[in-house]
C-alpha cells in the first residue's frame, strides 16, 4: 500500500467515525457546534499522530503481554500534554471541551489504531495513518457539527444565516438530536456504499475487547456481527 | 441529606449519563441487545465506578494535591481504574465465584469506559466531598443502569421492526437511541419541582 493509500483510506473506506463506528461519545457530545467539534478533531488528531509514532517506535521493546497498560500511558501522556497547551493558549476551548479533552484516554480510535496498526508498522506509515484517521475524524465531527450547528441554532462557526437564527430548531443542538442525526449520517454512508452491511456495534470496536481477550466469544459474540441469523 | 438526594436525583434523570451527558455510549450500544445482559453490564459498571471514586478521591486529595501534581490526573486516574478493575476480577474470582459467574464478564469491557473515568474526573471538578462523591457515582451507575434497561425494552421490540435498507442495524438503533434521550428531556426541572430549590 503506498503512502498515499496509507492516508486516504482513513477519511474514506475506514472512516472512523462514520464507517468503523469508533468514538462515538465525544462525537456525539462535542458536536454542538462547529468550532467544538475542529477543536476536538484536532486535539484528538494529535494525540493520535504521536501515540502512533511512539508506540511504533517501542513497539520491539513493550513487552507483548503488558502492552496494553504500556500503550494506555503513553496515550494519557500525550493527553496530559494537549491538555495543559490547551489550557494555556485556548482557554475558551478548553472551558467548552470540559472533561472530554482528558476522556481523550479512552477514545476507542486512539487505543483501537495503536493496536492495530502502530504496533505492527514502521514509525513513518504509523505517523500518516495516524494522520489519515485524525483528518478522518475531525471531517467526520466537522460535517455533523456543521448540521448540528446550522438546524439547531441557526449559525455556522458563530456566524448567524439569516432566516435560520430566527427560527432555530433547538432539538438538534441537544441530546436527542446528536443521537439523530448520527444515525442519519451512517444510514446515508450505507446507503452510498450500497453494502449490505447489518453494521452492529459489538466488541469489534471496542478497545476493551483487546484487554478481555474476549474478541469473538461470549459475551461480544452474543452481541456483535454474530447473530445476524 | 436533601442535598445528597438532589445530587443523586441529578446524576440518575436529570443528567443522565449516557442519554444526557454522551459518556459510556459503547456498552450503551452494544451490551443492551439482551435485558439479562444489559442489567449485568448495568451493575457492573455501578459497581466499578464506586470502587474507582472510593480510590481516586482519597488518591488525587491527599497525594495529587498536596504535591502539586493535579496535572497527572488523568494518567493516575486510569492507572489506578484498570489496575482496579483486575484487582476487583482476581478478588470475586477467588472468594464469590458466583458473583464472578455473573458480572465478571462484563468487567474487563469496563477499563476503558469513559462514563468510569469521566464519573470520577466530573467528581473532581464539581468539587464534592468524599460522600458526595460517592452519592454522585451511585447515582451515575444507576443511570447508567436505567438507560441499559430502558434501551434493551426498546431494542426487543426493534427487532421485530422492518426500517428502510440502509437504515438497519446501527443507524435506526440511534435513531431510536434519540427518542429515548427524548423522553429523558421531560426529566428537566423535576429537581426544582420536588425539592424546590
Amino acid at each position: 500500500m503506498s503512502k498515499l493509500q496509507n492516508f486516504i483510506k482513513g477519511i474514506i473506506k475506514e472512516n472512523p467515525v462514520l464507517v468503523l463506528v469508533l468514538g462515538t461519545c465525544p462525537t456525539l457530545a462535542t458536536t454542538t457546534s462547529v468550532l467544538n467539534a475542529l477543536g476536538m478533531g484536532v486535539a484528538a488528531s494529535a494525540v493520535l499522530i504521536c501515540s502512533n509514532m511512539a508506540i511504533s517506535a517501542l513497539r520491539k521493546v513493550i513487552p507483548d503481554k503488558v502492552r496494553i497498560p504500556c500503550y494506555i500511558v503513553l496515550i494519557a501522556g500525550f493527553v496530559t500534554i494537549i491538555e495543559m497547551l490547551m489550557h494555556a493558549f485556548v482557554p475558551d476551548l478548553y472551558e467548552s471541551l470540559g472533561v472530554f479533552l482528558s476522556l481523550i484516554v479512552v477514545n476507542c480510535i486512539i487505543l483501537g489504531r495503536a493496536e492495530m496498526y502502530a504496533s505492527k508498522n514502521g514509525v513513518i506509515d504509523s505517523a500518516i495513518d495516524g494522520l489519515g484517521m485524525g483528518v478522518g475524524f475531525t471531517l467526520a465531527l466537522f460535517l455533523m457539527s456543521s448540521i448540528r450547528e446550522i438546524l439547531g441554532s441557526g449559525s455556522w462557526c458563530g456566524l448567524s444565516i439569516p432566516w435560520l437564527s430566527d427560527n432555530p430548531i433547538l432539538i438538534f443542538g441537544m441530546a436527542p438530536g446528536g443521537f439523530f442525526v448520527f444515525g442519519c449520517l451512517i444510514a446515508l454512508v450505507n446507503k452510498i456504499s450500497k453494502k449490505k452491511n447489518n453494521k452492529e456495534f459489538g466488541c469489534h470496536n471496542c478497545p476493551s475487547a483487546f484487554l478481555c481477550g474476549k474478541k469473538d466469544s461470549d459475551p461480544c459474540a452474543t452481541v456483535g456481527e454474530g447473530d445476524d441469523k | 441529606m436533601k442535598e445528597l438526594l438532589i445530587i443523586l436525583m441529578t446524576a440518575v434523570l436529570v443528567n443522565n449519563y449516557v442519554l444526557v451527558r454522551f459518556l459510556g455510549i459503547c456498552p450503551f450500544l452494544g451490551v443492551s441487545k439482551k435485558l439479562n445482559q444489559a442489567v449485568g453490564m448495568g451493575v457492573a459498571v455501578t459497581f466499578v465506578m464506586l470502587m474507582a471514586t472510593a480510590a481516586t478521591y482519597p488518591i488525587y486529595t491527599y497525594l495529587l494535591v498536596p504535591n502539586g501534581l493535579e496535572y497527572m490526573r488523568t494518567i493516575v486516574f486510569i492507572l489506578v481504574i484498570a489496575a482496579l478493575v483486575q484487582l476487583v476480577e482476581i478478588i470475586l474470582k477467588r472468594y464469590i465465584p458466583a458473583l464472578h459467574k455473573s458480572l465478571g464478564i462484563y468487567l474487563p469491557l469496563i477499563t476503558t469506559n469513559c462514563a468510569v473515568l469521566g464519573v470520577t474526573i466530573n467528581n473532581i471538578n464539581d468539587g464534592y466531598s468524599f460522600i458526595q462523591s460517592m452519592v454522585s457515582s451511585l447515582g451515575c451507575g444507576l443511570g447508567f443502569l436505567l438507560a441499559m434497561v430502558l434501551f434493551a425494552g426498546v431494542r426487543s421490540r426493534l427487532e421485530e421492526a422492518d426500517p428502510p435498507e440502509a437504515f438497519k442495524g446501527l443507524p435506526i438503533t440511534l435513531v431510536s437511541a434519540s427518542i429515548v434521550a427524548l423522553s429523558f428531556m421531560g426529566f428537566n426541572g423535576i429537581i426544582e419541582g420536588i425539592f424546590g430549590a
